[in-house]
């Protein structure tokens, strides 16, 4: 079974950040939710694996719970 | 000096340094109403324009400093000083001062709330002279330079000489040239003083003259770039409390609620508190003691007492001249470029420039390379100022979220880097202050493949060791800079007496000379004409990625020129030298 990886992995971390704020720039809310989709998609296909991205929604639910 | 807004000292705010006041003399041709005719003038002793003096002092030629006030840095200003900046700095002899009373610090901790979310340590490994930052005020630095200089005798510092205009329109007698702007002709500086008005026609001008650069202005330069809206207090505080000498950010603070803070620690018992107060924060309003008190006390306790030192607030940008180089006049630091204090890319970026330029325009001035070194100023600095307007930029950015977009991303990346250790690397609190590498200059020469990419590539900055000479301990940093350096990495068991002696005569007829600076694994200087740098510890070999014979070209200001595994002949290295100093080979 895939495990999740959650070591810095990124090659060039500030420069993916910029990146992806950038192409949320002049998008409208809703632009924006669509564009997130769509690109949680995409990786989600490059990820391919389907229990590693069960233990990416894992981690993305708990932290969504530990936020409030 | 320019502080930032005096309107900013208000009652209940007191430094407690206690200024130095420089004595203003008379310059001799505000009475004979002459041109006075001089090589090199800087015009702006601040942090950056008294470095490149003491760099040339050091090197043996004479500087104007021009000063339109007669003290050091006012207010509050940098206080992180990097590696590299101490590194540059103790070739002169500064440095030692400046660690000694410094705050020396390596680690940072990342808050959100009240929960560290990580921590990282700048400097992780021992056996390097001097640290990953220290911590002290500006004026205490200028201080340090200027006295510097003093000992050094040969700046000539000019306190109440203000530059009022600069006019490139010379004549040098070349009809070739157009007669202007190729620095055949100088610079005609005007310079006012208490005393009255004077000229001076300068071969070569270094524009140190802070973010306000009188010389920019007057030559119709632009300065183009981006304006952060958020506002920024900036407090200094002393009282008698024992924080950790590190680097502290919180993201949304409950001291602070919804902003960011970053918390100092200064010699003298002084802390540095930057606090976020948002785009709409009223400057005057929240300048004053009434409204600082409230909040310093939520942040370090209601219990501890403290002094106000200085208050201001900011608002920052990042801007950057198109060039440097204008013909003879060269700007460099503020003046050249701005940055947002976060990563501390300022005052130590300036001190790079510097480090770049002083050994190129004295090999110039001395006849020992060509006038087209100038041009690689330029070629090597801008691309150094991009990459910190760059950092400094995205750090602001990250710290003052534009949209609800890179506020939802900036929350999962916080909120997911306590337990995801790869979100902690798109946290940015500062990118702090590093070495630029040189990494598409022209003076390089190609890398050697044979390293693989491991040690300081061609372009890079060098890096320090331990070593033993003589017998004493030492560092190879300090036998590095102010001239070519041929560093040749060697077994000293298996090396002739005869290849040092034919090696260090061959380099030293080369022009400009090359030293021969030699480092072996162990210590049998006694046998040899030369002194073996004793690489007691291996850090030495092991951070060049070097093995015996392996040779490294370095440059004036430390930087590699070339490099090859296996030792190259003289006339291999001899050709990467005239490289390194944009002569023309020819054939
Ligand atoms: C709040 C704050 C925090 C900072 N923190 C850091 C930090 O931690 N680390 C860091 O590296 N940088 C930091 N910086 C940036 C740093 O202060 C500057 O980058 C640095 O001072 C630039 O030095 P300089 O010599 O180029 O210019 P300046 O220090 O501005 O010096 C310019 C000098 O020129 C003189 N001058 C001006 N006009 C004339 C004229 N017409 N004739 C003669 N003389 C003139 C001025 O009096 C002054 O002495 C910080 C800046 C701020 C505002």
């Amino acid at each position: 079974m895939g495990r999740l990886s959650t070591e810095p992995r990124i090659t060039r971390p500030d420069d993916f950040y910029e990146a992806l704020i950038k192409a949320h720039r002049g998008l409208s809310d809703e632009q924006s939710r669509q564009l997130n989709a769509s690109l949680i998609l995409i990786l989600a296909n490059q990820v391919g694996d389907f229990e590693v991205l069960q233990q990416a929604l894992n981690l993305a639910q708990e932290d969504g719970v530990a936020r409030d | 000096m320019s502080g930032p807004d005096p309107a900013a000292r208000q009652k209940g705010v007191r430094q407690s340094y206690s200024y130095p006041k420089y004595p203003f003399r008379r310059p001799a041709a505000v009475d004979s109403g002459t041109v006075e005719h001089q090589r090199v003038v800087i015009v702006g002793a601040g942090s950056v324009g008294l470095a490149a003096a003491v760099e040339f002092a050091c090197l043996g030629i004479e500087t104007v400093v021009l000063d339109d006030d007669d003290t050091v840095s006012a207010g509050s200003r940098a206080i992180c000083w990097s590696k590299r900046t101490l590194e540059v700095l103790d070739r002169s002899g500064v440095a030692e001062p400046m660690v000694d009373k410094g705050v020396i610090w390596r680690q940072g901790r990342v808050y959100r709330g009240e929960r560290e979310i990580y921590n990282f340590d700048l400097l992780p490994e021992a056996g390097h002279k001097m640290p990953a930052f220290i911590n002290l005020q500006q004026y205490h630095t200028e201080e340090y330079l200027v006295d510097r200089a003093v000992t050094l005798g040969k700046t000539d510092l000019r306190w109440r000489n203000a530059v009022v205009d600069i006019d490139l329109d010379l004549d040098d007698g070349d009809p070739d040239d157009g007669g202007d702007l190729q620095g055949g002709g100088g610079a005609l500086l005007t310079v006012d003083t208490p005393d009255g008005r004077y000229q001076i026609r300068a071969d070569y001008v270094l524009a140190a003259d802070g973010v306000r650069s009188t010389l920019r202005r007057a030559m119709g330069l632009e300065f183009q770039g981006r304006t952060f809206e958020e506002r920024f207090l900036i407090t200094d505080i002393r009282m008698n409390a024992d924080f950790p000498m590190e680097r502290r950010f919180w993201f949304e603070p409950s001291f602070h609620a919804g902003q960011s803070a970053l918390l100092h620690r200064q010699p003298d018992n002084i802390y540095r508190i930057d606090l976020q107060l948002g785009p709409d924060a009223d400057p005057v309003e929240e300048s004053k003691p009434e409204r600082v008190i409230p909040r310093v006390c939520k942040m370090v306790g209601e219990d501890l007492d403290f002094d106000l030192e200085w208050i201001s607030v900011y608002t920052f940008t990042c801007r950057r001249m198109e060039r440097f180089r204008h013909g003879p006049v060269f700007f460099v630091g503020d003046a050249a470029h701005v940055v947002s204090p976060f990563g501390a890319r300022g005052g130590n970026g300036g001190i790079q420039d510097i480090d770049n330029l002083v050994w190129k325009l004295a090999l110039v001035l001395g006849g020992e390379a060509p006038a087209a070194l100038l041009d690689s100023y330029d070629a090597e600095r801008l691309p150094a100022a991009d990459e910190n307007i760059l950092n400094s930029a995205r750090s602001t950015d990250f710290m003052t979220p534009k949209n609800q977009v890179s506020a939802d991303f900036r929350r999962a990346v916080l909120s997911l880097a306590e337990r995801a250790p790869f979100a902690r690397t798109l946290v940015n609190s500062g990118r702090l202050s590093l070495p630029h590498v040189y990494a598409a200059t022209a003076l390089s020469t190609g890398d050697d493949d044979a390293f693989a990419g491991d040690g300081p590539v061609p372009g890079a900055s060098a890096l320090d060791a331990p070593v033993l000479l003589n017998g004493a301990q030492s560092w190879l940093l300090n036998h590095l800079g102010q001239r070519f350096v041929a560093l040749c990495f060697v077994d000293p068991e298996a090396l002739g007496d005869d290849w040092i002696k034919a090696w260090s005569k061959a380099l030293a007829s080369l022009t400009p000379s090359v030293d021969l600076v030699v480092v072996g694994r162990s210590d049998i200087a006694s046998r040899s004409s030369i002194a073996i740098l004793d690489d007691i510890s291996g850090q030495a070999f092991a951070r060049w990625a070097a093995k015996p014979g392996s040779v490294y070209l370095l440059r004036p200001d430390q930087h590699v020129a070339a490099r090859w595994l296996e030792a190259p002949t003289v006339s291999v290295l001899a050709a990467a030298l005239a490289r390194a100093i944009a002569r023309k080979e020819a054939g």
